[in-house]
């Protein structure tokens, strides 16, 4: 029998409960230091078994004030939270303004509760490139369930569909008529549709609308979005977005299509850091590439297009001239 | 001791302790440090140190900004010192902003707050006093 590899001492006090070496992890990742590297492969196998459930939507939505009283109903139910919330860059300074703490309450001296902000820091598409990777490290530091929060979403940032095994998609009354229902991006990756501030008027329209979006189409390997109304003010429909999100995860392994969902989502993965590397060394060489000037020399002269121009440079790449 | 590359983002936490409910500076401190290309976690009104500290832990922040204008700094300041000592935490460099009165101020910098804006600071020299505070001398 092969004994396991010795865990990296910072691997190890991660798995031990260690909040700070945990941070401290999170950072390296998030920063692209190697020393995250050996600590994200030691962990990597005892990840891949919780829950993580996304809630996406577009900003002002109340996504942050739904997640504080998700977490308390969770906490009451004695399980550990784990929490990653994205919040934008500036595409101008690089800086930015997480916010998303202001909304969360818990009880003091509670380590049920890891809460993490994220700077999306250039990534588009709702979530950082490295949001996966810290809820790997939430996961292998013992935590019940992983909570991602993105960036206030437009209607076609679906990277949370690349982390998160439950969607919920959180909206509110009056964002538009059931066409927008219709429209492709955000409203396809939903397990869980989330009306939200459901005090407000027009609630049950908006639930009705997306109940027929539901009813619609054929079910995406074989299930159907839920919709649940929830209010933050009131506050009410929390345990039902709760008994929605888990319906959704007992369904995955009943019809066994947990491991088809996130080998889906590894190969995803694997494709995508492929591709930065290789883009990375490769504009760098072709940047070098003599092969470039003259080509570039046409381009300006209105002889030669710059797609063509892109084509000549990749064919010749590719057969490794 | 510069703690960080000059290529990753600094993150900072602003918070407000104690029970006032003027935010403004700490809002203007914030923006302005987005605006320098800093990561700021902003925690808010009514924090109390526990939370202070707690928030400082998770976001593995480099530096702690306190914003208060009740007069208890004297009873909350230490305390989140204290508490960040007790957390391993200590090398965190914590400033402060609002209504000090000068002895106070003293005192408080002999405690070990680095840095003491009172009204009319510019933000150019917040951000300057706290991108040395994060990365330390240049």
């Amino acid at each position: 029998m092969t004994r396991p590899p010795a865990l990296p001492s910072a691997a190890r006090a991660i798995v031990r409960g260690d909040r700070r070496a945990l941070a401290r992890a999170i950072s390296a990742v998030e920063n692209g230091d190697p020393s995250a590297d050996a600590v994200l492969r030691a962990l990597y196998p005892r990840t891949g078994s919780i829950p993580v459930v996304g809630l996406t939507g577009p900003l002002g939505v109340g996504k942050s004030s739904l997640l504080s009283l998700l977490v308390a109903h969770l906490r009451a139910e004695h399980r550990t939270v784990g929490i990653v919330a994205v919040d934008p860059s500036s595409p101008f300074s690089g800086g930015s303004v997480l916010g998303d703490r202001i909304r969360f309450d818990r009880a003091p001296e509670d380590d049920g509760v890891f809460f993490r902000s994220m700077a999306s820091r250039g990534a588009a598409g709702g979530i950082a490139v490295t949001t996966r990777e810290a809820v790997r490290l939430l996961e292998a530091a013992g935590f019940d369930l992983v909570l991602v929060e993105t960036v206030g979403s437009g209607q076609v940032d679906v990277s949370i569909r690349d982390v998160a095994t439950t969607r919920v998609v959180v909206l509110v009354p009056h964002l538009g008529d059931e066409v927008q229902t219709l429209k492709a991006g955000l409203f396809e990756i939903a397990d869980v549709f989330c009306v939200n501030k459901s005090d407000l008027p027009g609630a049950e329209r908006a639930e009705r609308d997306l109940s027929e979006l539901a009813a619609l189409g054929p079910a995406r390997d074989g299930w159907r979005p839920t919709v649940v109304r929830t209010s933050s003010v009131t506050p009410s429909g929390i345990p039902e977005l709760w008994r929605a999100i888990e319906a959704h995860e007992t369904f995955l392994d009943e019809a066994h299509v947990r491991a088809d969902a996130e080998r889906t989502r590894l190969a995803r993965e694997i494709v995508e850091r492929a591709r930065d590397r290789l883009s990375a060394d490769l504009v760098v060489r072709l940047g070098k590439d003599p092969a470039l000037r003259s080509l570039l020399d046409r381009v300006a002269a209105r002889s030669l297009d710059p797609r063509s121009a892109a084509d000549r440079l990749v064919a010749d790449l590719l057969r490794g001239r | 001791m510069a703690r960080k590359a000059k290529t990753t983002p600094i993150r900072v936490l602003i918070a407000k302790p104690g029970l006032d409910g003027h935010d403004r500076g700490a809002k203007v401190v914030a923006r302005a440090l987005r605006d320098a290309g800093m990561e700021v976690i902003y925690a808010g009104l009514r924090q109390t140190p526990e939370e202070i500290v707690r928030a400082a832990v998770e976001e593995d922040v480099d530096l702690i900004g306190l914003s208060i204008l009740s007069g208890a700094h004297m009873a909350l300041f230490p305390r989140v010192l204290r508490l960040l000592k007790s957390e391993r935490g200590s090398k965190i460099p914590v400033f402060a902003g609002g209504i000090i009165p000068d002895e106070d101020a003293r005192r408080l910098k002999r405690l070990g707050i680095r840095a003491i804006f009172g009204p009319g600071t510019s933000l150019d020299e917040i951000v300057r006093t706290a991108t040395q505070l994060a990365r330390g001398p240049a």
